[in-house]
């Protein structure tokens, strides 16, 4: 492969004088599942339509296979887009809104129907052909979204926020759809969303972003177990922020972490660089463990009280109140037989890992 | 109970006043009143025999379908615009676009008429009457055009240059297709104004009237009163008839766009 499908450099978009996109610099590789991820008015969306051409950057290059996209219009753009709300042409049946694309590639009609059938059934719409627009269902809609943006063999698919308006099950089940179809086609995808698990689930990389910054640039695994800064480590998931205190000692970096003691972390545990003096340490809550009658202690182990006890079904979420910690610890359980549901006010014993540890300087 | 009396009541106030052209369009007498005498097509035949009048219907139709024309695409780039750009002072122009729709005509004609012959020196004609007809008619363009433009999703445009068509093409396949309706509302209610509109036509008018000058010329003599009646008769059903086709079309456009059908004339 040579070089990245998509690479931005130093783009910055102003609209009159807020700052939208700050100084964005990413390279996304070809058949790559990317996703932009961010709380609302991050500028993620901002940035698909800057890459998708509905938007020009004020400053900055914007490259997709290596051609300089500057003052190239959304229809010149080897890009397609799934729209949030689809977008489904409302005076056009579906074959002929999966067709639309076409229009301009001068196929013989026999050969552009054997494209809509082809792209029909690769996203499991058999025989809707005929269908009129406004006949479908949320899902069906986003089908023929993708068939759409996939008969035209783009080199990069779009797609923004394509599932908030689904609802859970038919969302699970998109999600799983749309990685096997990126997988099939084989073109990069990159994904605006909101939703964290989404993210998690679906890509390869992931770019989260605040106020117009990406501030993280992992992939999923990485980027849960390790995030760089306190926001997005707060933005991802759940996580406990516990003040210490830490000094650097070579590769090592040893801290007193209220309500938990004394600990050692590796460098590897400071994805945004290791720090001397007040820091924070993060702790996820399925990182430790309240130890029961069937719990063996595995590390370090603390005393409290059961502050508050939420019950989810398939786990339990604890407060769990710690001396010398202002806030409790949050902690989950995975409730499984013979493991009993902590009431409030009840003593526990938690035990966690050093390794679980993240340090954030500020 | 008394609700339904009070709307059989509010419709024959309505609708009395009309159903009594058709009445004295077909009795054979001069004199509107009651009795009616025997049953005639004299009237009908009246009409026919005129050329006068066929020459201001001529007119007149000339008029409203250059009027609903020339209203309807200034209303489509207005609306468009409104609709999709932002502009310094757009609820301020979009605001005073709207005002001939609540001018007295009297007034926009008394001061057309001297912009016209005075200022500018033109001489009144069939033109001048559509100018006029034009102004008094586009903010009701507009009024209807905001709506269908407003009401589009505008990532339906943004798909259609996403699949690679460009900012022209895609008003012709996708935006004009989905204001039709709305395109089609505004053409028959702007034909409609300018073809009744009587005062502003009565000043501006040159040497051939149009027919509701035409028609206020005949009220001085009583004996042709009993033809304008047929005249109103076949305005009526005329009127019917479009209406009947316009709401037709919008349901049609609604069933096709999927939406649930609002209200709409009939």
């Amino acid at each position: 492969m040579s070089g990245p499908i998509i690479a931005l450099s130093g783009v910055q978009k102003y609209y009159g004088d807020y700052h939208a996109l700050r100084d964005i610099d990413l390279d996304i590789a070809e058949a790559e599942f990317f996703s932009l991820l961010g709380p609302s008015g991050c500028g993620k969306t901002t940035l698909l339509r800057t890459i998708a051409g509905f938007e020009e950057a004020s400053d900055g290059r914007v490259t997709l296979g290596g051609r300089d996209m500057k003052g190239v219009p959304a229809n010149k753009r080897p890009t397609n887009m799934v729209f949030q709300s689809y977008a489904i042409f409302p005076h056009l049946n579906v074959a002929e809104n999966v067709a639309f694309g076409l229009r301009k590639r001068g196929l013989a009609p026999a050969q552009k129907d054997a494209k809509v059938g082809e792209a029909l059934t690769m996203v499991g719409l058999d025989g809707f052909g005929d269908r009129a627009a406004h006949a479908l269902s949320g899902g069906q809609r986003q089908r023929v979204a993708l068939a759409r943006a996939l008969i035209l063999e783009p080199k990069v698919l779009l797609l923004d926020e394509p599932l908030s308006a689904l609802d859970k099950k038919m969302r699970e089940q998109m999600q799983g759809e749309l990685r096997r179809l990126q997988r099939q086609v084989g073109i990069t995808f990159i994904l605006v969303t909101h939703d964290q698990e989404e993210a998690l689930i679906m890509s390869d990389r992931i770019a989260v972003m605040f106020d117009g910054r990406i501030a993280q640039v992992a992939a999923p695994q990485e980027l849960y177990r390790r995030p760089g800064t306190r926001q997005v480590a707060d933005f991802i998931g759940v996580m406990n922020f516990l003040p210490a205190k830490a000094s650097v000692s070579g590769a090592k970096i040893t801290a007193d972490i209220a309500g938990l003691g004394h600990a050692t972390l590796g460098v590897d545990q400071c994805p945004g660089g290791a720090a001397s003096g007040a820091v924070h340490v993060g702790l996820r809550p399925e990182m430790v463990t309240l130890l029961y009658y069937v719990e063996a202690a595995s590390g370090e182990t603390a005393a409290g009280t059961v502050a508050e006890q939420y019950y989810y079904g398939d786990m339990t979420f604890y407060d769990v109140a710690l001396a010398g910690l202002e806030t409790p610890l949050t902690v989950s359980m995975k409730n499984v037989v013979g493991r009993p549901v902590l009431e409030r006010g009840a003593p526990a014993v938690i035990s966690w890992d050093p390794r679980a540890l993240v340090l954030f300087s500020d | 109970m008394s609700l339904r009396l009070y709307a059989i009541g509010y419709l024959i106030f309505l609708y009395l006043p009309i159903l009594l052209l058709p009445l004295f369009a077909f009795n054979d007498s001069t004199i509107i009143a009651f009795p009616l005498d025997g049953f005639t097509f004299r009237w009908f035949v009246e009409l026919w025999d005129t050329p006068a009048l066929h020459d201001a219907v001529r007119n007149s139709i000339y008029i409203a379908v250059l009027t609903a024309i020339f209203s309807t695409l200034l209303g489509i780039c207005a609306a468009r615009a409104a609709a999709k750009y932002e502009f310094p002072l757009k609820r301020s122009i979009m605001g005073l676009i709207m005002v001939p729709l609540v001018l007295p005509e009297i007034i926009v004609g008394v001061s057309l008429l001297v912009v016209v012959v005075q200022l500018l020196q033109w001489e009144l004609s069939t033109w001048t009457v559509v100018g006029a007809h034009v102004l008094i008619c586009t903010p009701f363009s507009i009024a209807i055009l905001n709506g269908a433009f407003q009401n589009m999703d505008t990532s339906l445009e943004e798909a259609a240059q996403d699949l690679g068509e460009t900012p022209f093409s895609t008003f012709r396949l996708v935006t004009l297709p989905l204001v039709m309706p709305g395109i089609i509302s505004s053409l028959l209610i702007s034909f409609t104004i300018s073809l009744d509109e009587f005062i502003i036509a009565f000043f501006l008018t040159g040497a051939e009237p149009t027919m509701p000058v035409y028609i206020w010329g005949l009220l001085r003599f009583p004996q042709k009163l009993p033809a304008v009646m047929a005249l109103g008769t076949i305005l009526v059903v005329l009127s019917i008839l479009l209406l009947m086709v316009a709401e037709y079309y919008r349901r049609r456009g609604l069933a096709r766009a999927g939406l649930k059908d609002k209200g709409g004339f009939l």
